[in-house]
């Protein structure tokens, strides 16, 4: 078992007034163990709903995969039974939520949502499951973790709250973890600890880890590989060294080059003009068409597929000009 | 997981902000002074409340008979705290039936919703069109007056109240991350329902069982009243009210007291209610 996690051409659809649109199209890419793979986009390009469609957590009203296929240590999780992807999820896949405020449940104590994840899936008692989250919020760098034990939610911090979810993620020792946006609501000290926390863990689990995130100085710290997405598909992806070197599609060099660097002068921002086409108004051909630099040169009615480049088998890039 | 050291903090902190509001105080003391009366009615009732006396019929209020006697010669101060005792039954029973039955049925709806949601709220609203007091005729009507009988019109009228009460914040609490979270982390829907969305919705069902409890004693004294409450001659604040009623200008005491006390009850319980109500809402708390 060469991947722990390979998905081909996944296609997810939403419902709006006026019938079904894409949300994310032809989705593909592989992890092997031990892999980071970070997705970066903007927002609504389709980063988090890839990773609801894997773990089965699209809304069941309102939305439908269209194809496709994710297997997760050689079983697909599109179409197994509800039941065993629940087994699945949880324990072999969890994860991490991007508001930890508001992703614990303010009624319980933080130590009992450990716990219950573990005595829920590892088949161990109360005291041994409340044994092992204290142990997990030892792992997690909980200061205290015996009195933070009865804290509620609110008694805690954003950066502890979200210790606490990652404690919870990694109660049964997952074999794959989705990150989403874990450090969007930190502030910025804060989201540099959560990094090295879940990087030292991931070393100490030895998980797969799908890192989703709209911050590329957070992608060169995490990931081995990227995927960058634009408007539903993924336009490029390669390893993380391989893409900050030399940034191929158009849209995601635009991307690196409309961040303000440190070394530079940043008097003037380079944004990418443009809007990212509404889920009801996509084009025809590539979805980047539109405000791409280089659309002089290239014709709109094409959807390019997303091929390797010619001197490297790794770096995958959905364009008509790249070669 | 740990369910007492949940309650104690929920508790803690009720308590604190329950205590801002004291009139909820006077309905809670008010409201276990009578509740602890009809508990003790067999030790502290001065006589036998149906053993009738017709020498002793139509007293005024005596030393011996501290509120005087009905038409039959029986005790009334006997009388009220035995018919308290059945209004509490009465009033909790159906309460507590109607709130596990209510809760169920709206959770389930408002967390699956789609068809089943549209399907059982649409039997609520259907339930809920009939007015309390004619659903409770219907049934007593169909079924026989007995207290069980009694308990059972009340809980099936109450039912669709509790439903919708239990429907919303479910609905609401469905849609926070912290569910996400659950479903992903592999809980099975049940779990989600019990171990996380319950407590969540506890307060609004407190607040509107303590209110319900008011109605519920209140329609059961409605019922007794026009015959078709609980059986004579077992005492029920309610029936006394009846039987009394043909002597009101002679002998008012027979009906005027345990009408005051079905008053002192509903007003307790809603006090009590509206405390809770304040004590429970995140807003006023002044930690979240």
């Amino acid at each position: 078992m060469e991947y722990i996690l390979e998905v081909n051409n996944l296609s997810t659809a939403f419902r709006l007034k006026s019938g079904w649109y894409p949300a994310t199209t032809d989705i593909s890419f592989s992890l092997k163990p031990n892999e980071t793979l970070a997705v970066v986009g903007e927002s609504g390009c389709g980063k988090s709903v890839t990773a609801y469609s894997l773990m089965g957590l699209l809304p069941k009203h309102g939305s439908r995969i269209e194809s496709g296929t994710a297997l997760f240590k050689g079983e697909n999780l599109l179409t197994m039974p509800p039941e065993r992807l629940r087994k699945i999820r949880g324990s072999a896949m969890t994860m991490i939520f991007q508001e930890p405020m508001t992703s614990l449940n303010p009624v319980l104590t933080v130590g009992s949502q450990i716990a219950e994840a573990v005595y829920y899936h590892m088949g161990v008692g109360q005291a041994a499951a409340k044994e092992r989250a204290l142990e997990l919020m030892d792992l997690v760098k909980i200061p205290a973790p015996e009195s933070r034990y009865k804290d509620y939610p609110h008694h805690l911090s954003g950066g502890m709250c979200q210790r606490i979810m990652i404690a919870m993620a990694l109660a049964c020792e997952p074999d794959l973890v989705f990150a989403d946006e874990p450090t969007t609501a930190l502030d910025v000290t804060i989201q540099a600890q959560m990094l090295y926390l879940l990087h030292e863990l991931k070393l100490r689990q030895q998980m797969s880890m799908v890192f989703i995130t709209h911050d590329l100085g957070v992608v060169a710290h995490v990931a081995d590989k990227v995927a960058v997405m634009y408007a539903g598909t993924i336009v490029e992806s390669a390893p993380v060294k391989e893409l900050f070197e030399n940034p191929t599609h158009p849209y995601t060099r635009a991307l690196l080059s409309s961040i303000p660097r440190l070394d530079r002068d940043n008097s003037e921002l380079s944004p990418i003009q443009g809007m990212v086409p509404g889920i009801d108004d996509m084009p025809a051909g590539c979805r980047f068409f539109g405000r791409c630099p280089r659309k002089d040169e290239c014709r709109p009615d094409i959807l390019p597929q997303l091929l390797p480049l010619k001197n490297d088998p790794d770096h995958l890039v959905r364009c008509l000009l790249c070669e | 997981m740990n369910t007492v050291a949940r309650l104690q903090h929920l508790g803690a902190e009720t308590y604190h902000v329950f205590n801002r509001n004291k009139t909820s105080w006077v309905g809670l003391i008010l409201l276990l002074i009578l509740v602890v009366l009809a508990i003790l009615a067999p030790v502290i009732a001065p006589h036998n409340p149906v053993e009738q006396n017709i020498i002793q019929r139509l007293q005024p209020p005596s030393a011996r008979f501290l509120l005087g006697t009905d038409y039959y010669g029986r005790d009334v101060l006997s009388r009220i705290i035995w018919g308290c005792r059945v209004s509490f039954v009465i009033g909790s029973v159906s309460v507590a039936a109607a709130m596990f039955f209510g809760t169920l049925l709206g959770s389930i709806a408002g967390y699956k919703g789609g068809y089943l949601d549209s399907f059982v709220m649409g039997l609520m609203d259907v339930l809920m069109s009939i007015p309390t007091l004619l659903m409770g005729l219907l049934i007593v009507a169909i079924l026989g007056p007995s207290q069980a009988n009694l308990i059972i019109a009340l809980a099936l009228t109450m039912v669709p109240r509790f439903a919708r009460i239990a429907r919303a914040p479910t609905i609401a609490a469905k849609n926070k991350t912290y569910v996400e979270a659950c479903q992903a982390m592999g809980f099975s829907d049940i779990r989600i329902l019990v171990v996380h969305i319950f407590p969540n919705i506890l307060g609004e069902l407190m607040v509107m069982g303590s209110m319900w409890m008011a109605t519920a004693v209140r329609t059961e004294a409605a019922l007794s009243f026009i015959g078709l409450g609980v059986k004579p001659p077992t005492a029920t604040l309610g029936g006394m009210i009846r039987e009394g009623f043909k002597d009101i200008m002679s002998a008012p005491w027979a009906s005027l007291y345990p009408g005051l006390v079905i008053l002192l009850i509903v007003f307790a319980a809603n006090l009590l209610g509206d405390g809770l109500r304040d004590a429970l809402d995140p807003k006023l708390r002044n930690d979240k």
